[in-house]
């Protein structure tokens, strides 16, 4: 066992744990913030992405004591004040999202990228999407979504 | 999925990370984990230590010099994607980099860590053999005519960590792959790039190893167009085959891929 100190969310956190603890295990079970959900398990869905110091990554795929002493920022993260973050306002007004359970990891990994790239355009957002599934969607409003959040983000006026 | 037990260490230097490495029963060096943490949770693999090199700044840098681009081994795909230095030196290693796995991925995953794993369908193999690329160690210097050994094998030793990769600077270069669009993997990826002094083709996800293709060299240095490769076919004799294609299949997307990378090195 191992402790383990990182802030996640703004907050200072310590827990002990075993070493081969997944980040994303550490987050949901050990300080149970269950917005980040575990799709697929193999780094492929993408439902487990969270920040680690400013960069998207995949949760499942990082154990918690390689997040020492990092930054780290889950969806739990992203609303300030009881405000939505922009993202997340567009993802609510474009319907990006049916059941929801992707959801998290889709709004993390656009957050990511409108930050890298600011406003893009379709196919772009399609190619930054590579490492997210939704099974209900299609697609067509999560991509509306996030570049509708980017045009928000950089000052355009919304869609 | 939860991994076997391990023990965790973190390395600042590589002379630590080669003591921890010998100091341990059976233990493996952890970069960006991209491939080893999922070896691990499906218990494919069961190492006792797991020494983490990702955080040892010597290891990460890239460097512009006379005729070569040398980046340091735990330099992340993502630092690779978006290097202006590279973009400007050699585009289609930026380019390489670009379409490993997906973002969150390339954020974690690096160089050294692609290339001492070889996997056959890996991308970054393709770029070090296909610019004959020198691959440092702690110990040497291995060109990448000698690194690659064949399916996961490397001519690297018990105790041997890829420090840095020195890219040559082709006059004109491009890969092209054809994805597994589950996976991201190459079913077939085509490097080529042209030299003063000739021509080199590799070849990843085709076979059990990266491996060049001499007829399309040789066709090339008389004539850099893609219909110099059109009518060349590898053998599928030794070619992967399995439920997302045929040997026979992957063999046909090799000359498709190499007409296409020709044509936009071209």
């Amino acid at each position: 066992m191992t402790v383990v100190s990182m802030t996640v969310n703004g907050k200072p956190v310590s827990a002990e744990t075993e070493d081969r603890t997944l980040l994303v295990y550490f987050l949901r079970e050990q300080l149970r913030l269950t917005g980040t959900h575990i799709g697929c398990d193999t780094s492929q869905c993408g439902a487990c992405v969270v920040h680690v110091d400013g960069k998207a990554v995949k949760s499942c795929s990082v154990f918690a004591v390689q997040a020492e002493g990092s930054q780290v920022t889950t969806i739990e993260g992203l609303a300030q004040d009881g405000k939505l973050h922009p993202v997340q306002e567009a993802f609510r007004d474009n319907h990006g999202l049916q059941c929801g359970f992707c959801t998290p990891g889709m709004i993390m990994t656009a957050v990511d990228m409108i930050r890298r790239k600011g406003v893009m355009d379709r196919e772009t957002i399609r190619h930054e999407l590579e490492g997210n599934i939704c099974r209900c969607t299609g697609y067509v409003n999560i991509v509306s979504a996030i570049e509708d959040a980017a045009k928000r983000m950089n000052g355009e006026k919304a869609a | 999925m939860i991994t076997y037990p391990f023990t965790y260490k973190r390395a600042k230097s590589v002379d630590e990370a080669v003591a921890l490495l010998s100091a341990s029963p059976d233990g493996k060096l952890l970069a960006g984990g991209q491939t080893l943490i999922a070896a691990m949770k499906m218990r494919l693999a069961n190492p006792s230590d797991l020494i983490d090199i990702s955080g040892i700044k010597e290891l990460s840098y890239i460097r512009g010099g006379a005729g070569a681009v040398a980046i340091g081994a735990a330099t992340t795909h993502f630092e690779v994607s978006t290097s202006k230095e590279i973009a400007k030196a050699i585009p289609a290693l930026a380019h390489v980099a670009s379409v490993i796995g997906d973002p969150a991925v390339r954020h974690k995953g690096t160089l050294g860590g692609s290339v001492a794993n070889n996997d056959p369908a890996a991308d970054y193999p393709a770029a070090v053999l296909g610019l004959g690329a020198t691959v440092k160690t702690n110990r040497r210097s291995i060109a990448a005519d000698d690194f690659f050994q064949g399916m996961f094998a490397t001519a690297l030793e018990e105790g041997e960590i890829v420090t840095e990769i020195s890219f040559p600077v082709p006059q004109k270069a491009a890969y092209k792959k054809f994805a597994n669009p589950a996976s991201r993997y190459a079913m077939a990826g085509v490097f080529v790039a042209k030299f003063a002094d000739g021509i080199r083709v590799a070849v990843t996800g085709a076979g059990p190893c990266v491996f060049r293709v001499p007829e399309m060299e040789a066709a090339l240095a008389k004539s850099f167009t893609p219909d110099a490769v059109a009518k060349i076919a590898v053998s599928a004799d030794g070619l992967n085959s399995d439920i997302h294609g045929s040997a026979e299949y992957r063999a046909n997307l090799v000359t498709v891929m190499a007409k296409r990378a020709v044509a936009e090195a071209a």
